[in-house]
């Protein structure tokens, strides 16, 4: 097990961390703000990896394909956010987990009728193609350096805007106690709305960024929400914060664990026993991590409700 | 045996559509000889097969009020384990079975014991941890065909013979699964046991303070679901003559959420009803077009929002039953 290997493999770790950081902020709002289990949340990331490939191909550059999907999946949010999430915020959790897994069904057909059921691919912008060399024999695609700096980038403006202006103030005291905030004499409802938009938009801006590396294709939420989930949890619903320290940690814990899972338990069994262990025990690791943290901590790390 | 104390004046009224359905079933593979009979007997079969899954559900779900978004392991370990045996050339029921019911209910006591501890969506959540966990372990089999899963030598054998490679036979089988677990859930639901698990649902607090021990009931409705959906997935995986990992994915565990609510939480034969519904209306849309889950969506988000109690609530409300 080389170092550099180690190093790749943490950076990609990073990069998954970042990605799941953008759609678990908005979700952990949602969430921790309206009590709303959105199921939908993992679609808002694929409809804006479709849309960025649209005005990519539309505009014939990256950047303007970027600026276009971005308002485009906020209004697209907002629109779901009018016509069926504001009639569901006093609905019990089983009826929204029902009626956001409608909203799965249709949205996963939807883009296969519009777009066809085949993987679209998204050219890497020129400007950001290539690798760079970040120490002796360490080469790292910029793109992929690209996706981790803006998804820091966001994760620092994130967490200004959370603790340092009125809104973010709002919100978190909304995490905290919602129905004493509405006493309070604010607007609960266009809170709830401003925090929608602004969490679809962040994923949308994730399934946006990710559009050049994976293959964008109907479904590709589904498994990602999965594993957004498995982040607010542990993070502690309602928490910003909570959500980016846990999203780093299952993204270098899935990496990190599918690479070299398999390696440390050879130096424990024999080979082909190790790695049929590895393979079972690498995809479960989250998972693990997730019971063995509720277990301990049935809120999630940095609970927002008291 | 104890009337249910909700069922209020028409015990036999309430229990008029149960009644019907079984005998549905029952007459249904004489009908079927009529035309297009192998597709209608194993339509129906598969239908039977789901309403065991979704019962076991809502006796947790709807009487419990414990969403667990991972139910739908149970339905891979039931089949799982007769997969693997009959790979190794144990294809007895009576082996497979026990064995079956046995896994997934050590699973339940496991993942139930763990999961229990937590409430509302920490419990959602990690019953759908659990159900990844299941499903990966699935995935990663690779001796039993890994992520494309296994196609079984044949169906089940009981005694040495032959008797489901018979598709009627088979049919009646389950039907009698069917039969059994109804009536189980049934005389649980309306034993004492059954209701310390509603008053659970109802005031948690409460029932704590009589001085019910919840935890070790809510576990062992836990344990008992997960048994009974065991015994469907043994079911599907000899219906199928094939297992793999699709059979637990978190989509079939809301599946099987859908099909309890769509027939109306807590009445037992709901459930029975809205896996028949959620299967045929499948069937008969994608009859029409391909595109029938863009259908089917839209449908499940107006059930939420305008049909509240599911199908069961519409029929007590046709039949003027009041609010039940």
């Amino acid at each position: 097990m080389s170092m550099t290997l180690l190093y790749v493999q943490t950076l990609n770790g990073l990069q998954l961390g970042v990605l799941l950081f953008l759609i678990a902020a908005g979700l952990t709002l949602v969430f921790g703000v309206m009590d709303f289990i959105n199921l939908a949340h993992g679609v808002q990331y694929m409809i804006g990896a479709y849309l960025a490939a649209m005005f990519t191909a539309m505009t014939g550059n990256f950047f303007y394909g970027l600026a276009l999907a971005l308002p485009s999946a906020l209004a697209f949010g907002l629109l779901l956010e009018f016509l069926i999430f504001r009639h569901l915020y006093d609905r019990d959790h089983l009826d929204q987990v029902l009626a956001t897994f409608g909203i799965i069904l249709f949205l996963n057909q939807a883009v296969k009728v519009i777009w066809g059921a085949a993987p679209l691919s998204v050219p890497i912008p020129e400007a950001l193609s290539g690798s760079i060399r970040l120490m002796d024999g360490l080469l790292y695609p910029v793109y992929r350096l690209a996706i981790i700096g803006s998804g820091l980038a966001i994760a620092v403006l994130l967490g200004i805007l959370v603790s340092r202006t009125r809104i973010g103030m709002l919100v978190r005291a909304g995490a905290s106690n919602a129905p004493m905030v509405s006493a309070l004499g604010v607007d609960i409802g266009k809170l709830f709305m401003i925090v929608f938009g602004f969490g679809a938009m962040l994923a949308g801006f994730a399934g946006a960024m990710v559009a050049p590396i994976l293959s964008v294709e109907p479904g590709m939420g589904d498994n990602l929400l999965i594993l957004t989930f498995v982040v607010i949890v542990i993070g502690g619903i309602g928490s910003v914060r909570g959500a980016f320290i846990a999203a780093i940690l299952v993204g270098l814990v899935d990496t990190l664990g599918r690479v070299f899972g398999p390696q440390l338990l050879r130096a424990l069994m024999d080979p082909s026993a190790a790695s049929q262990a590895g393979r079972a025990l690498a995809p479960m690791l989250t998972y693990i991590l997730m019971a063995a943290i509720l277990f301990f901590r049935p809120g999630g790390l940095f609970p927002a409700k008291k | 045996m104890t009337m249910p104390p909700e069922s209020g004046p028409g015990f036999l009224k309430r229990e008029a559509v149960p009644v019907v359905v079984f005998a549905l079933l029952a007459l249904l593979p004489f009908v079927a000889v009529l035309g297009a009979e192998s597709y209608l007997l194993s339509l129906v079969t598969r239908v039977m097969i789901f309403a065991i899954a979704a019962l076991s559900l809502d006796l947790i779900l709807g009487y419990g009020a414990l969403v667990s978004f991972g139910h739908a392991a149970f339905l891979g370990l039931g089949g799982y384990a007769v997969g693997i045996l009959s790979a190794h050339g144990q294809t007895d029921a009576l082996v497979q079975l026990p064995v079956a019911l046995a896994v997934s209910a050590l699973f339940a006591l496991v993942t139930g014991a763990l999961s229990l501890r937590t409430k509302g969506v920490y419990f959602i959540m990690i019953t759908l941890a659990f159900g990844q966990m299941a499903f990966f372990l699935a995935v990663s089999l690779a001796a039993y065909g890994g992520d494309d899963g296994m196609t079984l030598s044949g169906r089940s054998r009981l005694f040495g013979l032959d008797l489901f490679k018979n598709d009627r036979a088979f049919y009646y089988a389950v039907l009698l699964a069917l039969l059994g677990a109804y009536g189980l859930c049934r005389s649980i639901v309306v034993s004492r046991f059954g209701r310390v698990i509603r008053g659970a649902r109802e005031n948690p607090q409460r029932m704590a303070a009589i001085g019910f021990p919840l935890f070790r009931y809510q576990l062992v409705g836990y344990v008992i679901a997960g048994t009974l959906c065991g015994l469907a997935g043994f079911l599907l995986a000899n219906q199928a003559e094939f297992v793999s990992p699709a059979y637990m994915t978190w989509q079939r565990s809301g599946e099987l959420i859908v099909m309890v609510v769509l027939g109306g939480l807590g009445t037992l034969h709901g459930a029975i009803i809205g896996a028949a519904a959620f299967l045929l209306l499948e069937e008969w849309l994608s009859g029409f077009t391909e595109h029938w889950k863009m259908i089917f969506g839209p449908f499940l988000v107006l059930v939420v929002l305008f049909a509240r109690g599911g199908l069961m609530g519409a029929i007590r409300r046709l039949g003027g039953g009041g609010h039940g």
